[in-house]
C-alpha cells in the first residue's frame, strides 16, 4: 500500500504534501506545533482538510476543494489503525478481547477473531497476558498489547503518534526492537521526537516546521547531511545557513564559516549550509587570533549534561566540552564566549 | 480504593453536616412512632394497598425502560454532537426538572388529552391515553427522563471520545463503537441514571394525578393512594408511606453504592 497526502488545514496553518511508498516507514519530525499530529489526523480521517486529498494506492480516502469531486471515507472504513502514546486499551475488555476487537468489528467470526488475537499477542511476546484486564498491565505491557490490537485490525496504513513517548526509558528499547520487527514491509507513518526511532524504524524522514515540509529524504541522508535547522538539531549537529562562498557559507550577518565543500560543491551565491559536530567545537573565553580556524562569537544559553561531557548551547549552536573545561572557563548561561571549529571539521553543501 | 489522609476538615463543619443528616432522617424515622404496629400488617396488605403498590412498581419499571430507550440516544447526541442548537435543546429537555409536576400534567393533557394536540388525532383512531395506566407511565417518564439524561450525559462527557476514536480506527462502525465501547464504559453512570429515574417515577404524584387521575387499579399509584388516605384514614396513610420509604431505600441502597453518581 502506498499513500499520498497533499492537504491544507487553514485553521492550523498546515500545508503539507508527501508520499509513503509501499512497505515503507516514514518518520514525521518537527518541533511542537509543526503539524505532525494534524497530518496524522487527516490521514486517519479524524480531521477534514480545507483542500487537498489523501490517497491509499489508487483509492481516494479524502478529497476536498480544487482537486476534483468531494470524497470522504469514514475513519472506520479506511483501515488506517492509529496508535498513540497512551495505549487506550478498552478497560472493560480483557487483553484477548481487546486484540480481537478489530477482527470482530470488521466481520470476523468469534473463533477467527480469537485465533487472530492469539496470533498477534504471540507476535508481540504477550501471549501470557491474554486473560488479564488492562488495569493489571504495566505501561510497557499495555503498549505491547496496543501494538497487537492495531496489527490485528490488518491496517493498510499504520499511524503511530509518538508510541514510545510515555514509556520508561527502561522499557522503550524493547518496544523499539518490537516495532523494528513488525514495521518491516508495513506501510507506516510514525511521529517521533526521538532520533533512535527515526534511525532504527524509518526508511525516510519528512521534516515539518511551521506547517510546511522543510526537508525530506532517506533517514541516513537527512540525519548525516541535514538541510534544515530542525533536522540538524534532531541529529545532534550544528548547522549554519547562508549563501555559499568558494569554500564555505556566509551568514546573513556577514560572518563566513570556512569548510570542506561536499561533492558536488554548492554554486557560489546559492543557498548553502555548513554543518559540524558539537564535539568538534572548542570553547574559548577570548577570540583566538591569526589562525585558519572559524571563530563564532556566541552567548551561552544553556548547559546540559551529556554522558561524561557537558553540552554547551548557544542559541542554535552547541559545543561538547569536559566538565573540567566548564569549571575552568566559568561557563554559565549569559557568558560571552567564542566557539571555534577547524575548517576541516565543517561540511559545506547546498541547501 | 485505599483510604488516605486528606487535608484536615474544619471541626465546626461536622455540626451543620450532622444537622443536615438529622433533618432528612428524623422526619422519616418519626413516622415509625406514629404507626399502630398491631394494625400495620392489615393496612399494608389490604386490596387497595396491594393494587397500588403493584401498579407503582409496574408503571415505574415501564417508565424506566422508556427513559432508557429515549434517554440513551438523547444523552449520546447531546454529549457527542457539536451542533449549536443542541444547547437550546438541552435546556428544554431539562425543563421537567424545574417545572412543578402539576404543570407537567397539564402540559401532557394539552398534548395527549382527548382534545389535545395529538390526543385529538389519536382519539379518532380509538386510542385514549389520558386517565389510563399508559398515562401514568407517560407522566412518570416526562418527569424522570431528565434525571437519566443528565446523569448519562455527564458520564459520557467525562469518559471522553478517545476510546471511540481508537475503536473507529480499528474498523468498528459507529453502531459497533456505541454498543461495544461507548456505552459499556459509562455503565455506572447509566445504572445510577436508571435508578434515579426509577426512584423519581416511584414518587411521581403531581403530573400523574393531573394527567391520569386517581382510579383504583388503573392509575392510583402508591403516592396517590397515600394522598387519598390522608383525609380518610391517617393511620393507613402513614403505614403506606412507610412502605414507600422501604421500597425507595431498597432501590437506592441496593443499586447505588456500586455505581458512582
Amino acid at each position: 500500500m502506498s499513500a499520498l497526502v497533499e492537504v491544507v488545514v487553514a485553521e492550523r496553518g498546515v500545508d503539507v504534501a508527501f508520499e509513503v511508498a509501499d512497505g515503507e516507514t516514514v518518520a514525521l519530525l518537527g518541533p511542537n506545533g509543526a503539524g505532525k499530529s494534524t497530518t496524522l489526523a487527516v490521514l486517519g480521517g479524524l480531521l477534514r482538510p480545507d483542500t487537498g486529498r489523501v490517497l491509499l494506492d489508487d483509492e481516494v480516502l479524502t478529497s476536498f476543494g480544487r482537486t476534483g469531486p468531494v470524497r470522504w471515507v469514514a475513519p472506520h472504513a479506511r483501515r488506517t489503525a492509529l496508535l498513540a502514546q497512551d495505549p487506550l486499551l478498552f478497560p472493560h475488555l480483557t487483553v484477548l478481547e481487546n486484540v480481537a476487537f478489530g477482527p470482530r468489528s470488521t466481520g470476523a467470526g468469534r473463533r477467527a477473531a480469537r485465533a487472530a488475537a492469539e496470533h498477534w499477542l504471540a507476535e508481540v511476546d504477550a501471549a501470557e497476558l491474554a486473560g488479564r484486564r488492562p488495569a493489571q498491565l504495566s505501561g510497557g505491557q499495555a503498549q505491547r498489547v496496543a501494538v497487537a490490537r492495531a496489527l490485528a485490525a490488518e491496517p493498510r496504513l499504520l499511524l503511530l503518534d509518538e508510541p514510545m513517548a510515555a514509556l520508561d526509558v527502561a522499557v522503550a528499547p524493547a518496544l523499539r526492537t518490537l516495532f523494528r520487527r513488525v514495521l518491516a514491509d508495513r506501510t507506516t507513518v510514525i511521529v517521533t521526537h526521538h532520533v533512535l526511532d527515526a534511525l532504527l524504524l524509518a526508511d525516510r524522514v519528512v521534516v515539518l516546521d511551521g506547517g510546511r515540509v522543510v526537508e525530506q529524504g532517506a533517514t541516513s541522508e537527512v540525519l548525516s547531511r541535514p538541510r534544515s535547522a530542525f533536522a540538524a538539531r534532531f541529529a545532534g549537529l550544528n548547522l549554519v545557513a547562508g549563501d555559499a562562498t568558494p569554500d564555505g557559507v556566509r551568514r546573513p550577518d556577514g560572518l563566513v564559516l570556512h569548510g570542506t565543500p561536499g561533492a558536488p560543491p554548492p554554486r557560489e551565491g546559492a543557498a548553502g549550509v555548513a554543518v559540524f559536530r558539537p564535539s568538534a567545537v572548542a570553547v574559548h573565553r577570548e577570540p583566538p587570533g591569526g589562525s585558519p580556524r572559524n571563530a563564532l562569537p556566541v552567548v551561552v544559553t544553556e548547559l546540559e549534561p551529556l554522558g561524561d561531557l557537558v553540552r554547551v548551547r548557544a542559541g542554535d549552536l552547541a559545543a561538547d566540552v569536559t566538565v573540567a573545561s566548564v569549571a575552568e572557563l566559568g561557563l554559565a548561561p549569559g557568558a560571552e564566549v567564542t566557539f571555534v571549529v577547524k575548517a576541516t571539521e565543517v561540511d559545506v553543501y547546498a541547501r | 480504593m485505599t483510604r488516605s489522609r486528606h487535608v484536615g476538615l474544619p471541626r465546626w463543619l461536622f455540626a451543620p453536616a450532622l444537622l443536615a443528616a438529622v433533618f432528612v432522617v428524623l422526619p422519616v424515622a418519626s413516622m415509625t412512632t406514629r404507626i399502630d404496629w398491631g394494625d400495620f400488617p392489615g393496612l399494608v396488605t389490604s386490596q387497595a394497598a396491594r393494587s397500588a403498590l403493584l401498579l407503582s412498581l409496574k408503571t415505574s419499571s415501564a417508565s424506566t425502560v422508556l427513559c432508557l430507550l429515549l434517554g440513551i440516544p438523547l444523552a449520546t447526541v447531546l454529549a457527542r454532537s457539536e451542533a449549536r442548537w443542541l444547547g437550546v435543546l438541552r435546556s428544554l429537555v431539562l425543563l421537567p426538572l424545574v417545572l412543578p409536576p402539576v404543570v407537567g400534567g397539564i402540559a401532557l393533557l394539552s398534548a395527549f388529552g382527548r382534545q389535545g394536540l395529538l390526543g385529538e388525532h389519536l382519539d379518532t383512531l380509538g386510542i385514549r391515553i389520558a386517565f389510563s395506566s399508559i398515562a401514568v407511565v407517560l407522566a412518570q417518564t416526562f418527569v424522570s427522563l431528565p434525571f437519566l439524561v443528565v446523569s448519562l450525559e455527564g458520564a459520557l462527557r467525562t469518559a471522553g471520545e478517545r476510546y471511540d476514536v481508537v475503536a473507529a480506527s480499528l474498523g468498528a462502525r459507529p453502531t459497533t463503537v456505541l454498543r461495544r465501547v461507548t456505552l459499556p464504559l459509562v455503565l455506572p453512570g447509566l445504572a445510577s441514571g436508571a435508578v434515579l429515574a426509577f426512584a423519581r417515577s416511584l414518587g411521581e404524584f403531581g403530573a400523574t394525578i393531573t394527567f391520569a387521575g386517581s382510579l383504583e387499579g388503573t392509575t392510583r399509584t402508591l403516592p396517590l393512594l397515600i394522598y387519598n388516605l390522608r383525609v380518610t384514614d391517617a393511620d393507613a396513610a402513614v403505614a403506606m408511606s412507610l412502605v414507600l420509604v422501604v421500597v425507595a431505600v431498597l432501590v437506592i441502597g441496593l443499586v447505588r453504592p456500586r455505581g458512582s453518581l
